[in-house]
This record gives C-alpha cells, sequence and structure tokens, in this order.
C-alpha cells in the first residue's frame, strides 16, 4: 500500500522512579496518549500542573481513522497553542450534500454565519493530528510523555490511585492524587473497574477505504444513499490532506470482514466509485462495526473517564473525537482548581453530570442517524425510502434525511455551576453554552473574542455611555481589578464600540460581539476557563458575580 | 395544547374514504406500503405539530398488539 505519512517512532527511556525501584506520587496521570490525553495534557500544563502521560504503544494512531474535527474542538486546540497547525495542514470544509440515486436530496452549510476564527470542520487524518499534539507536548517540562507504558493494574486508595505499570524494563507503580483514563473505546481502565459500558450494538459493516489520488472533487462531505455504484447501500466521500481521499462503504451485516479488507475486494468497489480510468493507490483499508454506549458515570472516585473510554457513538457525525476533546476540556479546570485547593472535590461531580449530558445528546444523534442508515426494520426501512424519494421533490422532507448530525457543542442547560439568568438576554448565548466567537481588536490588533477566553476565567464589561461615569465606572473597574488579584485565575475585558484606551478592552468595531451577546450599556458575562458562559446580567453588582463565581466553583 | 381531532370532519366522508381506497389500485402490497409511508410523511408535516401526531399514533395503536 501507499505511505504519504510515515510514523515517528517514540523512544521507551525508563523513568527515575523505575531505574530507581522509588514509588512517587504524582498530581495526575493520564492514561493514553491519543487526542483525548494528549488535549487533557497541554491543557494541564498551561495551568501549571504537572502531569505523566502514560502509553502502551509508541507512535501515533495507525490510519486515518477519526478524520473530521469540528469547531468546538478546534477551539480547544487553538487556546492550547495548536490549533492552528492543524487548520493550516487540514482540508477546511464546511458543506455536505446528500444524494439519493445519483440525484442531491439535501445540502447543508455548518457554519453560515461569517466572522469566526475558527472554521466549521478541518479533515485531518488522525496521525497528524496526534503527531502535532506530541510535538507540542514535547515542548512542555510539565508534560512526561512515557511510551511502551502499559497500565495493567489500578487500586484506588483512600487519597491517591496505584497503578502498575509495565514497561520493557519491568513492571512498576506509579501514585497519582488523580487518574484520567482516556485509553479509548476497549479502556482497560474501565475493565479493571469493572464498569458497565451500556448500549446498543448496530447490526452493520461499513469498508473504509483511504485512497491517494489527483481528484477534483469539492471540499465538501458527499455522502450517497443507494449510489448507482453502490446499490442498496450508502456510500461516503471526504478530502484528507496529501490526495488521500476518505472513501466509505456500508457493507450489510453479513459482509465478512476478512474477505472485505482484501484489495483484490475494495479495488472494484473503488473503481466503480471512481471510474475504471482513475488511477488511484490504496493508502488504508479498515472495515469496522459500531455501537453506541457510555458509562453510567466518568467519575470513579479518583479516577476520570474521558473520551471514548466513557462513551463511544457511530462515526455519523463525527462525535466520537469531538465530543472527546471537549471532556478534557471540561474536566482540567475544575482539576487544576482541586488540586490547588481552591474548589471542593464535588467540583469534579460535575464534570460527569455535565458530559454526561453531553454524551447523551451524542448518541441520540448518532442513533438517529444509524436507523437511518441501518434501518433496523423492515418498516423502519419503508419510512427512510419514503423520506428519500419525497426529498427529491418535497422541501420537508429533506430535513428529515438524516446522513449524520455533525458534531456541535452542548449547552449546559441545567448545570449547577450555571446561575440562572435574572435579566432578560436574547440570543443564543444562554448560561451553559459555548460562548460564540466573534472579531475584536486586541491592543491595536485584529484579534478574535475567543482568543480572550484563555483558560481563566473571564468577565466581560460591555462599556457604558458617559452618562454612566465614563465607559467603565470606577467602582467596576475596581471590583474587577480585586477579583483578578484574587485566589481564583480570572481576567476582564471591557467590550467598548471604539478604542477608549482601556487595559485589555476589546474594541468591537464590527458590533458583532455585542450583536451575538446581546449586550447593552453595562451589561455583564462570566465566562468559564472552558468557554462556557456561567452567569449575565443586564447591570454589575459586584456581590451577584462573587456568588455567580462561587457557584460555578462548586462553593 | 393542541388536540387530535376526532369528530367527524368531512363534507362527504364516503367520497373520502373511496378517494383512499381507489389510491391504492392495482398496487402490490408492497407498493402500497409505500404511497402510505409518504402519505403518512405529507400529512404529518402538513399537520405540523408532534403532540397531535403523538395522540393519533397512540389511539392508532391501541388494539393493534
Amino acid at each position: 500500500m501507499h505511505a504519504t505519512f510515515s510514523y515517528p517512532k517514540y523512544s521507551f527511556t525508563p523513568s527515575e522512579e523505575q531505574r530507581t525501584g522509588t514509588v512517587r506520587r504524582h498530581p495526575v496521570v493520564v492514561i493514553g496518549a491519543g487526542p483525548v490525553g494528549l488535549t487533557a495534557a497541554l491543557d494541564f500544563a498551561r495551568k501549571g500542573v504537572p502531569v505523566v502521560v502514560l502509553d502502551a504503544e509508541d507512535t501515533v494512531s495507525v490510519g486515518s481513522r477519526a478524520v473530521c474535527y469540528a469547531k468546538r474542538a478546534l477551539e480547544v486546540w487553538d487556546r492550547l497553542g495548536v490549533g492552528q497547525r492543524m487548520i493550516d495542514k487540514g482540508v477546511v470544509w464546511k458543506i455536505g450534500k446528500v444524494f439519493n440515486g445519483d440525484r442531491m436530496v439535501y445540502q447543508f452549510d455548518l457554519l453560515p454565519e461569517p466572522d469566526h476564527k475558527i472554521p466549521a470542520f478541518i479533515n485531518l487524518q488522525q496521525y497528524y493530528l496526534e503527531d502535532f499534539l506530541v510535538t507540542e507536548a514535547r515542548k512542555s517540562e510539565l508534560i512526561d510523555l512515557r511510551w511502551l507504558s502499559r497500565v495493567i493494574s489500578a487500586k484506588q486508595e483512600a487519597d491517591h490511585v496505584v497503578l502498575q505499570v509495565e514497561t520493557p524494563d519491568g513492571v512498576h507503580a506509579v501514585e497519582a492524587d488523580w487518574v484520567i483514563a482516556c485509553d479509548g473505546a476497549k479502556s482497560s481502565v474501565r475493565k479493571m473497574l469493572g464498569l458497565e459500558f451500556q448500549g446498543e450494538v448496530f447490526k452493520d459493516r461499513f469498508l473504509i477505504a483511504d485512497v491517494v489520488m489527483k481528484a477534483d472533487f469539492p471540499a465538501e462531505r458527499w455522502f450517497w444513499f443507494d449510489p448507482p455504484f453502490h446499490r442498496k447501500q450508502s456510500a461516503l466521500l471526504h478530502m484528507q490532506p496529501d490526495n488521500v481521499w476518505r472513501l466509505d462503504f456500508q457493507l450489510g451485516w453479513d459482509a465478512d470482514p476478512e474477505e472485505e479488507k482484501k484489495p483484490e475486494r475494495v479495488i472494484p468497489r473503488v473503481q466503480a466509485m471512481l471510474g475504471a480510468d482513475t488511477p488511484f493507490e490504496l493508502e488504508w483499508v479498515s472495515v469496522y462495526t459500531f455501537q453506541c454506549r457510555r458509562l453510567e458515570r466518568f467519575r470513579h472516585g479518583r479516577i476520570l473517564f474521558a473520551g471514548d473510554s466513557a462513551h463511544q457513538v457511530s462515526p455519523f457525525g463525527a462525535r466520537g473525537a469531538n465530543s472527546g476533546v471537549p471532556d478534557a476540556d471540561n474536566l482540567v479546570w475544575k482539576l487544576a482548581l482541586v488540586l490547588d485547593g481552591k474548589a471542593p472535590d464535588s467540583l469534579l461531580d460535575s464534570y460527569s453530570d455535565e458530559r454526561v449530558t453531553a454524551a447523551k445528546e451524542n448518541i441520540l444523534n448518532s442513533t438517529r442517524s444509524t436507523d437511518f442508515i441501518t434501518p433496523k426494520s423492515e418498516m423502519s426501512r419503508v419510512f427512510r425510502d419514503a423520506v428519500l424519494e419525497l426529498a427529491v421533490d418535497q422541501p420537508f422532507a429533506r430535513s428529515l434525511v438524516n446522513s449524520g448530525r455533525l458534531s456541535t457543542p452542548t449547552t449546559y442547560t441545567d448545570s449547577p455551576l450555571n446561575t440562572p439568568d435574572s435579566d432578560a438576554f436574547a440570543g443564543r448565548m444562554v448560561p451553559g453554552a459555548p460562548a460564540t466567537d466573534a472579531p475584536v481588536e486586541r491592543d491595536g490588533h485584529a484579534g478574535w473574542l475567543m482568543e480572550a477566553l484563555d483558560g481563566r476565567f473571564t468577565v466581560l464589561y460591555a462599556a457604558a455611555g458617559d452618562e454612566m461615569g465614563g465607559p467603565v465606572p470606577a467602582e467596576v473597574a475596581e471590583a474587577l481589578d480585586g477579583l483578578a488579584a484574587g485566589p481564583l485565575p480570572l481576567a476582564w475585558h471591557a467590550v467598548t464600540e471604539r478604542r477608549r484606551g482601556i487595559a485589555g478592552e476589546l474594541v468591537d468595531s464590527a458590533g458583532r460581539l455585542r450583536e451575538r451577546y446581546d449586550l447593552t450599556p453595562g451589561s455583564v458575562y462570566l465566562i468559564r476557563p472552558d468557554q462556557h458562559i456561567a452567569a449575565r446580567w443586564r447591570r454589575f453588582d459586584a456581590d451577584a458575580l462573587s456568588a455567580a463565581l462561587n457557584r460555578a466553583t462548586g462553593r | 395544547m393542541a388536540k387530535l381531532m376526532t369528530e367527524q370532519r368531512f363534507a362527504s366522508p364516503d367520497d373520502v374514504y373511496q378517494l383512499l381506497i381507489d389510491s391504492h389500485r392495482d398496487l402490490t402490497p408492497d407498493q402500497s406500503t409505500r404511497l402510505n409511508a409518504k402519505l403518512i410523511l405529507l400529512l404529518a408535516n402538513h399537520i405540523g405539530d408532534a403532540e397531535v401526531l403523538a395522540e393519533a399514533l397512540r389511539v392508532a395503536r391501541q388494539g393493534v398488539e
């Protein structure tokens, strides 16, 4: 097979504790150096928390695997300083087209509004993504990456966890105050704890063929029901960097996975799709089935599960890695505060609550897509086919066509960390919602709101007119400066319409920020370190703000 | 709350019933099933109210099992 990527080999170096036979207690051990574990490690390092990452292998993801990365995950990576590299290498896209036979029946645009820093989606092979994350992690002295280090047991004590780790030099013990299990869908930590992973297994098989070819398909997601080249089944086409194309063919439950992986079976399928005279080479072939399952809770004492170890979805909708990264985003700031003694460890229960809510939402969407693509009963297939038939001429039916509802971030509507609104606001920035971006000018440079939401709590204050005592009244500035100097990591910014010379001001000359947050002079937003809205008011009230901060930190 | 209307609403009930039956003339059971599915989707969208649909489904399911 053709190779467009050469896999790095990370060397095993015995840790000092293994060499000297001493047992060390670490604040945090992350198990699994995949996208979620590496994201957590980078975020801990940003917050000054040293972290050990254990991985059983010594290279990145084999095969392109997860390919589609959504805006929200990219925003997290951008905050951690690696997003731009992924976007630069990746294929940026936002349009999806769905065909029935050879007719287009539905088209969607995932980012219909302008003025966002981060695109709706990129396609990038998982090996590149992990390579970039590892490269970034290696720059930090706080991240101790240990390859060929397999966790073979995990035991919870009253105030720590003891892990037995098997390496080429033998087995040794590693202790941690907290363990984050990012060891994937087949999580061995989950099995060690005997936890049930409940949900549905779907009876269908799909073939992934990554091919290298020169082609002039656009950078869009194309999905077919019953295409002329693959009758009675579905197919998918996606562009990746380096002239690699992801082709996905539905095979049905009776297909033999070993037979279907053979080039003599795969090549005719690809030729049928591309035309016999399109030259291509196979890069990676895989046959998969899928499940929609999750743990009941993601926190088990001092062990926290994140990513596929906690929840698994079908690939339709790109809700796997794209929901694992927000797990890390949600967890790390909370655990950093707990480690620092600034929040009670009950704050970690909100990690489980909020991310279980997200997992339920993802599983619901993923299950519905799967029911449409792989109908489970004869009548389900009849309705599916009726929708596809009607969708050609009847606009209403197009919105029922479900080839995967693509990953969007979850709003933590019912989170106990939210302060419910006491004032009326319009728009989507409700407490619990992920903050939306807007262009702003900072220190004389064009930038973005998301760049100001830098992993600390952030207060936005919509500068008032002079009738309220100047753009930022002295008592407001004093109270906010006081909070910024206090124990919690916090920054505040005045939002102005034009440059007023206020330190840290975000100049909203285009008015997008005011529009998207429904700001009026004097409005205040409190935004969490993971860029979700915690509280908002029409008027500044120092006591209300302190109470909201307490609430958002579980105190 | 929207409510499923179950009192008689047609000016000429026999005409409506004949319309339904005639539309299936000469169709195989599979073709009729397809027609019915499309009809349900069209009418459900026309009603445009998930509560009414849920109520209709509940009533329709009575006695089926």
